[in-house]
């Protein structure tokens, strides 16, 4: 197992960060690591990255324990914080020569290995800038090339594609996918498609406690077996009309427009049709939503904390 | 400890502070010593009395600046989280940065070895200083520095304002240079034990060119109890 939490508790103050939460990643395997903001990602990996102390439980790495041996631990991980931090004020080169040689890495070995991460994420053009001067998908590339600089087991990446746009997202991602080959990785993020364009196993955490563990697929399966369908009439119509009509397992009201659920197998658009003409009502808009990504999201966060 | 201590050495090179703090030191020292009125040609005696005297309060402000920066602003930066996950121990990341900010000190101070040759061939007969002095006083300065320097980074791992940092320091510093002197002559009978507290008194005893280990131990213990202080405040995460 490359990465093994078991019963991992963190509280700050009063609150609980994370509660009891456990799962183990194998070698090899890229995991999204996803909940919305504030559910306890980051403390988890903090937590992982030996940054700071559990409160309870154990959390392994390569076998390591990361109170016990933090050297160790340290070692194999590579590792992006949230937010990236950098040092504006050296230039790419030069941070790389650094991060080398804090790994210890022989200067004979450090020179090419600096070339190769370079060429591999993308750096080549800006490798003679100050980190400060760089845009922020250029930044992120950096930040990813300390990361892997010493050819870690373990790549932890916190949000790593947070506030790209859309354009560096793709290129983000892309590197990602490349350089996550022979390598466990751990990413956490609060956007589904990420999820969806990297990984096929997802944990899904909520106000600290496991929501989710398992491929993306079976999730979508369990959770997706109901489509959606999002209607907007021109008069007022009742909730519990719609929710009275066939084939209609729930609505839900969000404005002037209903998220109509309906059952498995059955397509609700015709019977809303009819619906609007017998009231004599007109229909404004009808969009038919596949089971998105961000409905299981949803459907697997919104829950208060039990 | 060696690469944080390159890396923190060569952005004081890169950014103005080196260049300003051994520049501004220098100035300040030679219109001190030889163009301010009672300089050293006023005087009449072949002595560095006025550096010496005069350097402690040049430090009090050039050191904290240059100290301010080092954990302060990677506190600010989030950098500190990654150091604290690079396989680099808490003393490792304390005495790299203390051991940059001394040595920048110290290369400030070594180019004012040409006033010594200098007042030494201005003497009567030429070469008439005291040299066990001198060589009494920069071990003494520079113990001095040593001392300041923990103070500094202490006070630049507490914040994350450069400000608040330096502030911080040039007081700690202008307490334990003549605070605890100024306070002995307040107090009657434990006048002399206060006194010891601060680093004048040692300061004093080793300008006169007797290297007394007691001295050298104060300044030594003194440093390490602040790096201790810092270590701490960088392993707090920890609680």
């Amino acid at each position: 197992m490359s990465l093994q939490i078991q019963n991992l508790t963190k509280i700050y103050g009063q609150q609980k960060a994370v509660d009891n939460i456990s799962f183990a990643i194998g070698e090899g395997e890229i995991v999204g690591f996803l909940g919305p903001n504030g559910a306890g990602k980051s403390t988890t990996i903090k937590i992982a990255t030996g940054y700071v102390p559990p409160t309870q439980g154990k959390v392994t790495v390569g076998g390591y324990d990361v109170v016990q041996q933090p050297m160790q631990v340290k070692k194999i991980i590579g590792y992006l914080p949230e937010h990236n931090p950098l040092y504006l004020d050296m230039f790419v080169h030069e941070y790389l020569h650094f991060i080398g040689g804090v790994y210890q890495m022989p200067a004979r070995l450090l020179q090419p290995r600096i070339k190769e991460i370079i060429e591999m994420c993308g750096l080549g053009r800006e490798q003679n800038k100050l980190i400060g001067s760089l845009s922020k998908g250029y930044r992120q590339r950096v930040g990813l090339a300390q990361a892997l600089i010493h050819n870690p087991e373990v790549l932890i990446l916190d949000e790593p594609t947070s506030g790209l746009d859309p354009n560096q997202l793709i290129e983000i991602r892309t590197l990602i996918k490349k350089i996550s080959y022979n390598k466990t990785v751990i990413f956490s993020t609060h956007i589904m498609q990420e999820v969806q364009a990297l990984c096929d196993r997802v944990i899904v955490i909520n106000h600290g406690q496991l929501v989710a563990d398992d491929l993306l697929k079976n999730l979508v399966e369990q959770k997706g077996n109901s489509t959606v369908t999002v209607v907007e009439f021109k008069f007022p119509v009742s909730q519990d009309d719609l929710s009275a009509l066939p084939g209609v397992k729930k609505v839900i009201a969000e404005g002037n427009q209903f998220r109509v659920f309906s059952k498995e197998g059955e397509d609700v658009r015709p019977e809303l049709f009819r619906f609007a003409a017998e009231k004599n009502n007109s229909l404004l808009s009808l969009k038919h939503e596949e089971n998105s990504m961000e409905e299981i999201f949803k459907s697997l966060t919104i829950s208060p904390p039990a | 400890m060696i690469r944080i201590f390159e890396k923190e050495f060569n952005s004081f090179l890169n950014s103005l502070i080196a260049y300003l703090v051994i520049g501004v030191f220098l100035t300040a020292i030679g219109l001190l010593l030889w163009v301010f009125p009672e300089n050293v040609m006023d005087y009449g005696f072949a002595d560095m009395d006025t550096l010496f005297s005069m350097a402690p309060f040049v430090f009090i402000f050039l050191i904290p600046a240059v100290t301010m920066k080092s954990f302060a602003e990677e506190n600010k930066m989030g950098t500190m989280e990654l150091l604290l996950t690079k396989p680099l121990s808490d003393w490792d990341i304390v005495l790299g940065k203390f051991g940059a900010s001394f040595a920048l000190t110290l290369v400030a101070l070594l180019p004012s070895l040409i006033y010594y040759f200098s007042i030494s061939a201005l003497g009567n007969p030429a070469g008439n200083i005291d040299t066990a002095g001198v060589i009494g006083s920069y071990i003494g300065l520079s113990l001095l520095a040593l001392v300041f320097c923990a103070i500094g980074i202490l006070a630049s791992s507490l914040t994350v304002n450069q400000i608040v940092s330096f502030l911080l320091a040039a007081f700690l510093c202008f307490i334990f240079y003549t605070g605890f002197d100024k306070l002995a002559t307040l107090s009657g009978r434990f006048a002399l034990t206060i006194k010891q507290f601060g680093i004048l008194y040692h300061y004093e005893a080793l300008s006169k060119g007797l290297i007394d280990s007691r001295d050298v131990i104060y300044f030594l213990s003194v440093a390490g109890l602040m790096l201790l202080g810092t270590k701490t405040v960088v392993g707090s995460r920890q609680w």
